[in-house]
């Protein structure tokens, strides 16, 4: 067919999107940008990331620094983009724990239910009465700041909310013709479990677990502005934020660029979560 | 069920709650790598004062008689000593609550009226721009980092317009008002977002219900039908909702109070986290948890006096 057939078809015949794939592809194009900007930060990056220039020292937004200096003339832009590996990195494995010890955790409470459920669920009451971020400052502050702490600090709390979506999930499923006739087949419980229950919740956790890294990126770069997460000089955007903040009267520059590029980010993970959940809702 | 059998085993429910509660702040202090004594004393201590030191805490007792003489202060209201201010750290936290209180309460009643405004007009236009505007605010606010939004508030209505001071929680209460102003707008935008899509949502589900279509097939016009029959019935999922929030309304006052100064809780927790202060972390920790279940605990109650369905 030529091209004007297309454009002269009804609107109700017109092929339309899928609720949903917008804000996904928007959402994958940021991320993708970040995610390369990050992977390729040695080639993008103007400058060294630490490079001192005390020559430069406070220079506002212009030609020579796109985002301007910091109090040691470091080049902000370089920072942000170098900054983007830590935030990343960060939002990944903190969500990859927890992700898989509540997965775990959901699945098995779920399917067996009785007293190992009981017990599992009452662990999630225990955990969830803490104040969330709380148990994070008080765990890393008693380990010692510093991200490896803050991943065991997310593996011991943030597993939680999985281990409740998975489970709750489970119970809907396990009651499915598909798992009663594995069941009544004799498949093996793990069998059950992973070929056939997991991949029928695995779309929720996925929405989930986009969220989830903003959130995990959030609390770590306040863990970063706090003094208890990455240490400086670490190019991590809540040091940064830090580090700027004695000098925001002079230099708003510093404190404000490496928000904004958290806020793109996490942007960019929330418009996933949403396109796919979208998508998930109208398939069912 | 009756209502008072309800409250009863609501309240047996709690018991296993705070004996966990109990145990993980107990066992908190077990984190800190090396010996505490020896952190405490420092690296030149005679191994006699570290022997006296250990029996005076009591460390030389099995775990399970530390727990129990632990949960016995407590309920004693004896939350330990400050190693920095060598005051007991309950003295410390009924100091610094009542600002962290007025500051939540603040933010409060600032987020709610937006929110349930927002939500509204939302919900009544459904699909429509000013769903899709709202839609759109609420996903960018859920993006913005508290702290940062309230470093970038301080300097652009603090020191550049002069509006209001950035430091400090101020006198009286029209002062607290005025000082706490910009931390509380800054937690309420990233707030208010959170809420008004959940309530949206709430609204919306509520919109599809049966009774609705009975009151439109009755003749009522639409303005009654949402103001009397949809507003009470998406009161309760936004009522549990604030339930889950003020934990990460507990949790966002942190930052805020450190970036304005502001001495709270959350200033007083990142204070003993930095100068290692143990028994504070500890104590906060608990006294953070015990008011979350407080507040889940109401929360349940209120839920259950207004609609007896949930009583179940």
């Amino acid at each position: 067919m030529t091209e004007t057939s297309a454009i002269n078809l009804p609107a109700r015949d017109r092929p339309r999107l899928k609720k949903g794939t917008i804000e996904l592809a928007i959402g994958v194009l940021i991320v993708g940008a970040w995610i390369l900007a990050a992977a390729g930060a040695g080639i993008v990056a103007p400058a060294d990331p630490n490079a001192l220039d005390l020559a430069a020292v406070l220079a506002p937004p212009g030609p020579a620094h796109l985002m301007g200096t910091d109090n040691l003339g470091r080049d902000i832009l370089s920072r942000v983009i170098h900054g983007a590996r830590i935030d990343i990195w960060m939002g990944f494995i903190g969500v990859l724990a927890p992700l898989c010890i509540g997965v775990l955790v959901g699945l098995v409470s779920g399917y067996y239910g009785g007293m190992t459920d009981t017990i599992l669920m009452r662990l999630v009451d225990i955990t969830v009465a803490f104040p969330f971020f709380i148990l994070v400052i008080a765990i890393v502050g008693l380990l010692g700041p510093g991200l490896a702490n803050y991943f065991v600090a997310l593996g011991l709390v943030a597993w939680v909310a999985y281990a409740r979506l998975v489970r709750a999930e489970v119970l809907v499923v396990k009651r499915l013709e598909f798992v009663q006739a594995a069941k009544a087949l004799g498949f093996p419980d793990r069998a059950i479990l992973f070929r056939h229950v997991l991949p029928n919740v695995l779309g929720s956790i996925t929405i989930y677990a986009w969220t989830d890294a903003v959130m995990v990126i959030l609390a770590g770069a306040s863990l970063g502005f706090l003094g208890l997460g990455a240490q400086p000089p670490t190019a991590e955007w809540g040091v940064m934020i830090s580090d700027g903040q004695p000098y925001i009267v002079q230099a708003w520059w510093i404190c404000f660029f490496p928000g904004l590029a958290m806020v793109t980010l996490s942007l960019g993970f929330i418009l996933i979560s949403d396109g796919l959940s979208r998508r998930l809702r109208v398939s069912q | 069920m009756h209502y008072l059998t309800f409250i009863g085993r609501r309240l047996l429910h709690i018991v296993p709650v705070l004996i966990g509660i109990s145990l993980v702040s107990f066992l908190l202090v077990m984190l800190v790598p090396g010996d505490p004594v020896r952190l405490v004393l420092g690296p030149r201590a005679t191994d006699d004062a570290v022997a006296a030191m250990r029996e005076a805490w009591g460390l030389d007792r099995s775990l399970l008689s530390q727990y129990l003489t632990y949960v016995g202060n407590v309920v004693q209201g004896n939350l330990g000593d400050s190693l920095k201010y060598r005051l007991p750290v309950w003295d410390l936290i009924a100091q610094y609550l009542p600002r962290t209180a007025f500051l939540i309460g603040y933010v409060l009643a600032m987020t709610v009226p937006v929110t349930v405004l927002l939500a509204v007009t939302a919900a009544r236009r459904e699909g429509d721009w000013p769903d899709q505007v709202i839609r759109l605010l609420s996903v960018l606010g859920m993006t913005i980092p508290v702290f940062w939004l309230a470093v970038i508030f301080a300097r652009l209505f603090g020191i550049q317009l002069g509006w209001f001071p950035v430091s400090g929680y101020g006198e009286g209460f029209l002062g607290h008002l005025h000082h706490l102003f910009l931390p509380a707008v800054s937690t309420s935008l990233w707030l208010a977002p959170v809420l008004t899509r959940n309530l949206r949502g709430a609204l919306v589900q509520q919109m599809d219900a049966d009774y609705v279509a009975a009151c439109r097939a009755k003749g009522l016009p639409e303005r009654l039908i949402f103001r009397r029959h949809i507003l009470p019935n998406s009161v309760l999922p936004t009522l549990n909702l604030l339930g889950v929030m003020i934990a990460f309304l507990i949790g966002g006052s942190v930052v805020v109070e450190i970036v304005y100064a502001v001495p709270g809780l959350g200033a007083l927790m990142i204070g003993a986290v930095l100068g290692r202060d143990y028994f504070v972390i500890q104590g906060l920790t608990l006294v953070y948890a015990l008011v979350t279940v407080l507040v889940t605990l109401v929360i349940d109650l209120l839920t259950a006096a207004i609609d007896p369905r949930t009583v179940g």
